[in-house]
């Protein structure tokens, strides 16, 4: 395995960074019968290029909510959103699929992979939409693979990938367009120990590189290895706390 | 998105559900065979009955008594004056007219020595195989006679002279028709069957005997035969003069071959449509079979529609997908319709030859192009809700 090696870069280097991701009073209420579920609650928040944040907090508290309104899945009732300086509430549903397209990258804990694709196709998939060559896709693609260590198991549907390796080939998925900010929700939640740290080793070698990360996870451990670490209460951003320097 | 990779994520979907697109697709593939094959049977009678109307020529235009005024047959009002033979020769004067038959049809029985046939006897002219297009095979036609009576001279047709003569040779020899004698002079090239009436199994006499035969004031009918130099139009409206002078008013029909043929073709033509519209209802069925298909397909695919929607794909790009789908299904359904019709079509050539049915290329093509807007229409509903969905609430569905 090729990924594991994060001693590169410096994060001194990328403190000055401009904000990549701009939240401003945002709320997100859902109206359940008589009762209004406040999922964010006025919550505020930016984030800088190459930032590595963990969201952490109880069940229900509204993390998988704000990474929606991270990745331009779901809109805000209130607030403003700025996603590179550029307001995003007033977008339309084709505009912002396609800040989605060159912007943001998605893990989900069940990997999400397309059950009749093999692996390099359902690495490719973001490149077809985005209409790429298929020249430029296939060397991408093989490109991709090979960081991942998954050339070997390019042509194999997902049924017949690991846990691990399905994560990493969601993973090759998410980063294949060079996406500024990769939102991860619960990316080792399905997985056993061991596959989990490679996932996470994965994603941190990522964030060395360059990209924002912001992990959602339940495992206090891997919030810990965050620089930037937020804890959600009640559709509430409760704590934020920043480290100096990542510590194991 | 390019157009080939959407070709190919939908064939690689259908691809994967193999059993369910063949079920999907059996619908629209019986529905376009039936369409193809019922159109094919209309086109084949219909161009089988205008090639044997057409065989008699374009040129010909032909004369009834009474006015056909109502649309209903002429020829019963009792101050209709009938058609003479002096009207026919007076035609035969006419500028541009190449032949003229005085037809008097009627049924009777052919005596040879102990030997007696029914058959169709005709009471024609001299220019009669000109006009008709019917060849001679042995011996003459009825000679051209002026004004004086006609000799009693017959000629019979190929199947008469089978069975009453029965090898012998007819011609020179004395038959009797109704009571009359008739010399036989010759004997018509043998011509099959036009629309189950068997041309045959009959004889040819002179008009003006067949009127006494038949005991007739008028003819039945006269045809005139026209010189390619003008045209159907200007030879009614020449006829018509004539007659209304003779006659001092109209109480006669023209029919041209034209409007015989318009009136037969686009008759026939509208029953071919009729056919095809029948088997469209089974085309029916077949698109609502791709509507349940796509819409269960939407239900089960709704987490890969959030996700695709999560990795960038617009609403615009996920309807496309599902239409291509439902497309792609029903066009597949539609070949598969026209390659059954084809085997069909081919076993009914090599086993009943005489069977009318013939493949009509636009009418295949109208077929497959149907089968693919069923799929369109059919897929509308479905690709609208998969694009319409929530990605968040579809990615939540497991
Ligand atoms: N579509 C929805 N309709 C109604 N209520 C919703 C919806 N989505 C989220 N909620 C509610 O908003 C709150 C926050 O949900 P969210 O999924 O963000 O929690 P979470 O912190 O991710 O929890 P978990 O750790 O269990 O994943 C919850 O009370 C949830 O019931
Ligand atoms: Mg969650």
């Amino acid at each position: 395995m090729s990924v594991a090696n994060r001693s590169s870069s410096s994060p001194s280097q990328l403190k000055s960074a401009e904000p990549v991701v701009a939240l401003h009073e945002i709320n997100r209420h859902f109206q359940l019968g008589e009762q209004t579920v406040k999922a964010l609650d006025a919550v505020s928040l930016e984030l800088l290029a190459g930032d590595y944040v963990s969201v952490m907090g109880p069940s229900g508290s509204g993390k998988s909510t704000l990474l929606n309104i991270l990745g331009l899945l779901d809109r805000p009732d209130a607030g403003a959103y700025l996603l590179n300086g550029a307001p995003t509430q007033d977008l339309s549903e084709e505009k912002r699929a396609r800040l989605r397209q060159q912007n943001i990258g998605f893990v989900f804990q069940s990997y999400h992979l397309i059950p009749r694709m093999s692996a390099r196709e359902n690495i490719e998939l973001p490149l077809i939409l985005a209409g790429t060559a298929p020249k430029e896709r296939a060397r991408m693609v093989s490109e991709m693979l090979e960081r991942l260590g998954l050339t070997a198991r390019a042509s194999h549907l997902p049924n017949q990938l690991s846990g691990g390796q399905r994560q990493r080939v969601a993973i090759g998925r998410a980063i294949i367009m060079k996406p500024k900010l990769l939102l991860a929700d619960e990316p080792t939640g399905n997985l056993d120990t061991q596959s989990g740290a490679d996932v996470v080793t994965l994603l941190e070698e990522l964030n060395t590189q360059g990209i924002t990360l912001v992990v959602v996870t339940h495992d206090v451990e891997l919030g810990k290895r965050a620089r930037r670490q937020l804890r959600m209460v009640d559709g509430r951003i409760q704590s934020d706390l920043r480290q100096s320097d990542v510590s194991d | 998105m390019k157009a080939p990779d959407l070709l190919k994520m939908v064939t690689r979907t259908i691809n994967f559900g193999r059993t369910r697109a063949v079920l999907t697709s059996l619908g629209i593939t019986i529905g376009i065979a039936a369409v193809a094959l019922l159109t094919s049977i209309g086109e084949g009678v219909r161009s089988y009955v205008m090639d044997e109307f057409s065989q008699f020529g374009a040129r010909i235009i032909a004369i009834n008594p009474g006015k056909n005024v109502t649309g209903g047959m002429g020829g019963i009002l009792s101050t209709v004056r009938p058609l003479s033979l002096q009207d026919a020769e007076a035609l035969r004067q006419a500028p541009y007219v190449e032949y003229v038959v005085p037809v008097v049809q009627g049924a009777g029985a052919i005596e040879y020595k102990q030997r007696t046939r029914n058959v169709d006897i005709f009471g024609v002219s001299a220019d009669m195989p000109a006009a008709w297009r019917f060849a001679v095979a042995q011996g003459r036609f009825l000679p051209r006679n002026n004004d004086a009576r006609s000799s009693p001279y017959a000629v019979i047709g190929h199947k008469v002279k089978q069975e009453l003569f029965q090898g012998e040779s007819p011609l020179g020899q004395l038959i009797r028709i109704g009571g009359m004698r008739f010399r036989v002079i010759g004997v018509i090239e043998p011509k099959g069957d036009m629309l189950g009436f068997d041309l045959d199994d009959t004889a040819y006499i002179p008009a003006d005997l067949a009127l006494d035969l038949f005991n007739r004031e008028g003819l039945m009918e006269v045809d005139v035969i026209f010189s390619p130099a003008t045209d159907s139009t200007y030879m009614s409206a020449l006829i018509k003069k004539m007659l209304i002078q003779r006659h001092g008013r109209e109480d006669f029909t023209l029919i041209t071959q034209d409007q015989m043929l318009t009136s037969l073709n686009s008759i026939l033509s509208v029953l071919t449509l009729a056919v095809g519209l029948l088997g469209s209802i089974s085309l029916l069925v077949g698109g609502v079979g791709i509507l349940t298909t796509m819409t269960t397909s939407v239900r089960e695919r709704t987490s890969e529609i959030g996700l695709l929607r999560a990795l960038g794909a617009t609403r615009a790009q996920v309807l496309s997908l599902f239409l291509a789908e439902a497309v792609t299904l029903s066009t597949i359904g539609g070949v598969c319709g026209l390659l059954l019709m084809g085997v069909v079509t081919a076993l009914a050539f090599l086993f009943a030859p005489e069977f009318p049915i013939r493949p009509h290329v636009p009418f295949l093509l109208i077929a497959l192009l149907l089968s693919s807007l069923i799929g369109l229409i059919a897929g509308v509903v479905p690709a609208l809700q998969a694009s319409r969905l929530n990605p968040i609430d579809a990615l939540r569905t497991e």
